[in-house]
C-alpha cells in the first residue's frame, strides 16, 4: 500500500546534471523543494585512481538502477534488436557530473537556427528531406545569460574568444558573444597538446583550450584540479570537478527549503482529475511513496524521461503522459562521435596524466563557421585532442599493423609504443529524422516488470559525409605535427549515447514539440522538462552547459510564473 | 620448451614475490621488476597461493596459455609472473561470477581442440605450436572443429585476452600485476594523486611510483 507523503512545491525527479542546477534557483526564491534521486551520494573517498574499477567494471556504484534499465537498439523497425551490458549513465546525487568528462561548452548561434539559417545561405534544399530538424524557438542571445549564470556558479574555466564581438585569438573565435570572460582561466596545455596547438596554427586554423567545469585554480573554497588522469569515468578525489553534487545541490540544502530523497526509484508520474500531474510515486526498498506536488520536474536522463511519460498512463493521457500529440520520443539523436582518428607517432607523447577537459580545439570544421557551398552536407564538427592514458587503455592501443595483438612481437611493440598513440574526439552534427524515435521495447522488462526503452535510430548521409570530411581534418591535423601513422575508426551504432537529445522536444509547436519555449508541456501546464530531451539539434561540442543553461532558465520561469503554472 | 612443473613453480614464485615487502618495490626503476626468468626461478619456488574459482588444472592451462599471450623473454616478465591467472581466478569468484562457466567451458574446449587437431594436450604442445593454436582459436578457426566451443571461439579468446590484460595492467589490489610488471612493461609512470606541470612536458620522465590506488587511506576499497 502506497504511502503519500506531505506535499511540496515542486518535486525533481533525478539529481543529475539537469535537475542538480534547477533546485537552487528554486528553493533560493523561497519554494518548498523535494528531489527524488534514484542513487545516493558519493564521496572523494569513492574515487580512487582505480581503471579496473571505473573503467573496466563500469565504476561500480551502490544504485545498479540504469545498469537494469538498459535501452533495447536496432537500426530501423526492421532490423534486429540488441542491447548493451551496460547503461551510459549512472546513478548518484550529481548523476553524470560525478564522473563524466566535464567538458562544458556552449553552443554555436548556428545550431539554434539550422533551418533559417541552411536556407538563407545554402537553400532549402540542403536540409535532408527527411530530417525533422526546425530552429529551436529562440536564438543563442536568449540563452547567454544563463549559459554565463551556471558557468559562474557553478565553475568554469575558459577563455573567451569572442568577448561582446571583440575576438581574441586565445580563445574560441567562433563562439557566440559572451558578456564576460570565464571565472576561471583554462586548464593548463600539456608538452602534447600544446605541438599540436602549434601544428594547428601552422595550418591556419584557430586552436584553442577547451573550457571544462573543472577548477584550475581555488574556486569556491574548493581544490583546483590534480590532474591525476583517473578523471576519466571517475570521480574527483579532491572536489575540482564541478558537479551538481559539490555545487549548487549543497547550496539549495543550505536554504532549508530543498530535500534530498536518495535510492527513490520513481516509477510513474500521477495525473488528477483536471488533467494536471498532482504528484510522483517511487519505491524504496519496496515499500511505495507518493509524493504530491503541485509541479512536477522530470530531470531525468533522455532515456528515462521518454519512458516515465511512456510509462505514466492515465485517462486523461492514454497513450503516455503529455503524449495526445504523440510527440514523445520523436525527433531523437545521439551525438555522432564515432569515426575516430588514431595518430601513432615516432615519439613518447607523455600523455599518461591530465584528463579528457585537458585539452585543445579546433572549431574551424564545426557547425557552419565554413562555407559549405561546394560541399555535400550541413553542419560539422569540432576536432578535440587532450591528454589522458591508462594502463589498462594502452596496452589495448591499436598496432597498426605493426604487431600482432599479442605474443613476443605484441610486447616488443608495446614496451616502444605504448606511449605514443593518440585518440582524437571528434563530435559531429547529427540531425533528427522522421524514422529515428523511441519508444517502449515490446518484449524487455525492468527488474519491477516495467518495459525498457527501445531506440529505433541511424545515421544519414549527412552523418556520414561530416564523419569523412571531419576524418580528413583530423588526418591532417595529426600528419602536421609528426604523425607517421594513422587508423580510422567506424562511425558506428547509435546505440545508447552519453549524448542523447530529443524525445521531448522543446517548441513553440505543439504539433511536433513536448514542451514550450520555457520547458514546459504543451500538454501538462504544471509539468516541466529538464535535460538533453527538450534540445532539437546537437551542434557539435557536448551538451551539459547547455541543458544546464536550459534548466537554469526554466526553474526561473517557474518562479517568476509560480501562480499561473502551479494554480 | 617450459614444462608444466616450471609453470606451476613460476606462478608460486610470482604470488610469493608480491607479498615481499613494499617498501623495495616502490623504489624500483622502470623496468627493474623482480622476476624475469622461470630458470632463475627454480629454487624459489612455493606453493600457489589456493585458488578461489579455478580448479588446479584450469589454472595449469590458463598459465600456459597466458604465457604464450604476453611471454616472459630477455626484456622482462610477462602475464604468468604478473599474476593474470590469480586476478583471473578471484575475478571469477567475485565480480566476473557470470563468466566462470564460460571458462569451464572455453578451457575444457581448448584443451579438446589441442588434441583433436594437433594430437597433444595443449602444454605438451611445443611454444610455436602452442601459438599456432591460439591462432585457431582468436580467429574463430576452431569453432567448427567439433571441440566444443560456445559459439566462437573467438568470443572465448577475447574474453581470455581482456581479463588477461587487465590482470597484467591493472591496479595489483585486484591480484595481477604483481611486482608493477605490467607498468614497468608500459613504462607507466604510476598512480599519482598529485600530478605537476613539468611531469606533463614532453620529454619528461617522472620517477616511477610504484603503489597501489589503495596503498594510501585516502580511497574506501572497491
Amino acid at each position: 500500500m502506497a504511502q503519500t507523503l506531505k506535499g511540496a512545491d515542486v518535486v525533481i525527479i533525478g539529481l543529475g546534471a539537469a535537475g542538480g542546477i534547477a533546485c537552487l534557483p528554486l528553493a533560493e526564491a523561497g519554494l518548498e523543494v523535494v528531489g527524488l534521486e534514484a542513487g545516493t551520494w558519493l564521496t572523494r573517498r569513492d574515487f580512487a585512481p582505480d581503471e579496473i574499477r571505473n573503467n573496466v567494471r563500469d565504476w561500480p556504484q551502490a544504485v545498479q538502477k540504469a545498469n537494469h534499465e538498459v535501452p533495447t537498439h536496432r537500426a530501423n523497425a526492421s532490423a534486429p534488436t540488441t542491447r548493451a551490458a551496460s547503461h551510459p549513465m549512472m546513478n548518484g546525487v550529481g548523476g553524470t557530473t560525478l564522473h563524466y568528462w566535464a567538458q562544458s561548452w556552449r553552443l554555436n548561434p548556428w545550431d539554434f537556427k539550422v533551418v533559417s539559417e541552411t536556407t538563407r545561405r545554402y537553400g532549402r534544399a540542403r536540409i535532408p528531406a527527411e530530417s525533422t530538424v526546425e530552429d529551436w524557438p529562440f536564438g543563442y542571445e536568449e540563452l547567454e545569460p544563463y549559459y554565463d549564470k551556471v558557468e559562474w556558479e557553478t565553475g568554469v574555466s575558459g577563455k573567451a574568444g569572442n568577448l561582446k564581438g571583440e575576438l581574441d585569438l586565445r580563445g574560441n573565435v567562433f563562439e557566440g558573444p559572451r558578456q564576460r570572460e570565464y571565472p576561471m582561466p583554462p586548464l593548463r596545455g600539456t608538452g602534447f597538446t600544446d605541438l599540436m596547438a602549434a601544428a594547428a596554427r601552422g595550418l591556419g586554423w584557430r586552436p584553442f583550450p577547451g573550457p571544462a567545469q573543472i577548477n584550475s585554480r581555488t574556486f569556491q573554497d574548493r581544490s583546483p584540479c590534480m590532474y591525476h588522469g583517473y578523471c576519466n569515468r571517475g570521480g574527483c578525489h579532491v572536489d575540482a570537478k564541478n558537479g551538481t553534487n559539490v555545487t549548487t545541490i549543497p547550496r539549495a540544502q543550505k536554504t532549508g527549503r530543498f530535500r534530498v530523497v536518495t535510492r527513490a526509484h520513481v516509477t510513474t508520474i500521477d495525473v488528477d482529475a483536471r488533467g494536471r500531474v498532482s504528484g510522483v510515486r517511487y519505491v524504496t526498498d519496496g515499500q511505495e511513496f507518493v509524493q504530491p506536488a503541485r509541479v512536477v520536474l522530470l530531470g531525468a536522463y533522455v532515456y528515462e524521461n521518454v519512458r516515465l511519460l511512456l510509462l505514466s498512463k492515465s485517462k486523461a493521457f492514454p497513450d503516455g503522459l503529455s503524449n495526445n500529440h504523440g510527440q514523445v520520443g520523436r525527433h531523437y539523436l545521439s551525438h555522432a562521435t564515432g569515426a575516430s582518428v588514431t595518430a601513432l607517432f615516432p615519439f613518447d607523447l607523455n600523455t599518461w596524466y591530465g584528463l579528457p577537459a585537458q585539452g585543445v580545439a579546433v572549431d574551424d570544421w564545426a557547425d557552419d563557421n565554413f562555407d559549405h557551398a561546394g560541399l555535400d552536407f550541413i553542419g560539422g564538427g569540432n576536432l578535440w585532442i587532450y591528454s589522458d592514458r591508462r594502463p589498462i587503455q594502452a596496452a589495448n592501443m591499436n598496432t597498426f599493423g605493426r604487431a600482432p595483438g599479442w605474443g613476443a612481437q605484441w610486447k616488443a611493440f608495446i614496451r616502444q609504443s605504448a606511449d605514443r598513440a593518440n585518440t582524437a574526439y571528434l563530435q559531429k552534427t547529427t540531425l533528427p529524422y522522421e524514422a529515428n524515435y523511441l519508444d517502449l521495447d515490446p518484449e524487455v522488462r525492468d527488474p519491477l516488470g516495467f518495459p525498457v526503452l527501445r531506440i529505433t535510430a541511424d545515421y544519414r548521409d549527412n552523418e556520414r559525409r561530416i564523419a569523412a570530411f571531419i576524418q580528413d581534418k583530423m588526418e591532417a591535423w595529426y600528419r602536421a605535427a609528426g604523425a607517421i601513422d594513422i587508423v580510422r575508426g567506424p562511425l558506428g551504432t547509435m546505440g545508447p549515447n552519453t549524448h542523447a537529445y530529443g524525445g521531448t522536444r522543446m517548441g513553440d509547436n505543439p504539433e511536433t514539440n513536448v514542451v514550450d519555449r520555457w520547458g514546459f508541456s504543451h500538454e501538462v501546464p504544471n509539468l516541466g522538462i529538464l535535460g538533453g530531451s527538450v534540445m532539437g539539434t546537437s551542434g557539435a561540442h557536448n551538451p551539459t552547459l547547455t541543458l544546464q543553461a536550459l534548466a537554469w532558465r526554466t526553474a526561473d520561469h517557474l518562479v517568476r510564473s509560480w501562480k499561473s503554472i502551479a494554480e | 620448451m617450459i614444462s608444466r612443473r616450471d609453470l606451476l613453480k613460476v606462478a608460486g614464485a610470482a604470488a610469493a614475490g608480491a607479498a615481499t615487502a613494499g617498501a623495495e618495490r616502490a623504489a624500483l626503476p622502470a623496468g627493474a621488476a623482480p622476476a624475469a626468468h622461470p630458470e632463475s626461478l627454480h629454487e624459489q619456488s612455493s606453493p600457489r597461493r589456493p585458488l578461489e574459482a579455478l580448479t588446479a588444472d584450469e589454472a595449469d592451462l590458463l598459465t600456459a596459455i597466458v604465457a604464450r599471450l604476453i611471454p616472459s623473454d630477455p626484456s622482462g616478465p610477462g602475464a604468468v609472473e604478473a599474476g593474470a591467472v590469480t586476478y583471473i581466478d578471484r575475478s571469477l569468484a567475485g565480480p566476473l561470477s557470470s563468466s566462470r562457466e564460460a571458462y569451464r567451458r572455453g578451457l575444457a574446449a581448448l584443451e579438446r581442440y589441442a588434441t583433436l587437431s594437433r594430437g597433444q594436450p595443449f602444454r605438451e604442445l611445443s611454444p610455436t605450436d602452442q601459438d599456432s593454436l591460439l591462432i585457431d582459436v582468436e580467429t574463430g578457426g576452431a569453432t567448427a572443429s567439433g571441440a566444443g566451443f560456445d559459439g566462437s571461439s573467438a568470443a572465448f579468446f577475447a574474453m581470455l585476452k581482456a581479463h588477461t590484460w587487465q590482470g597484467t595492467f591493472g591496479d595489483p589490489y585486484y591480484g595481477g600485476n604483481q611486482g608493477f610488471v605490467g607498468w614497468a612493461m608500459l613504462g607507466y609512470p604510476g598512480v599519482r594523486t598529485a600530478v605537476t606541470p613539468d611531469d606533463q612536458r614532453l620529454g619528461a620522465r617522472p620517477v616511477p611510483l610504484r603503489r597501489s590506488a589503495y596503498d594510501t587511506d585516502l580511497f574506501n576499497k572497491a
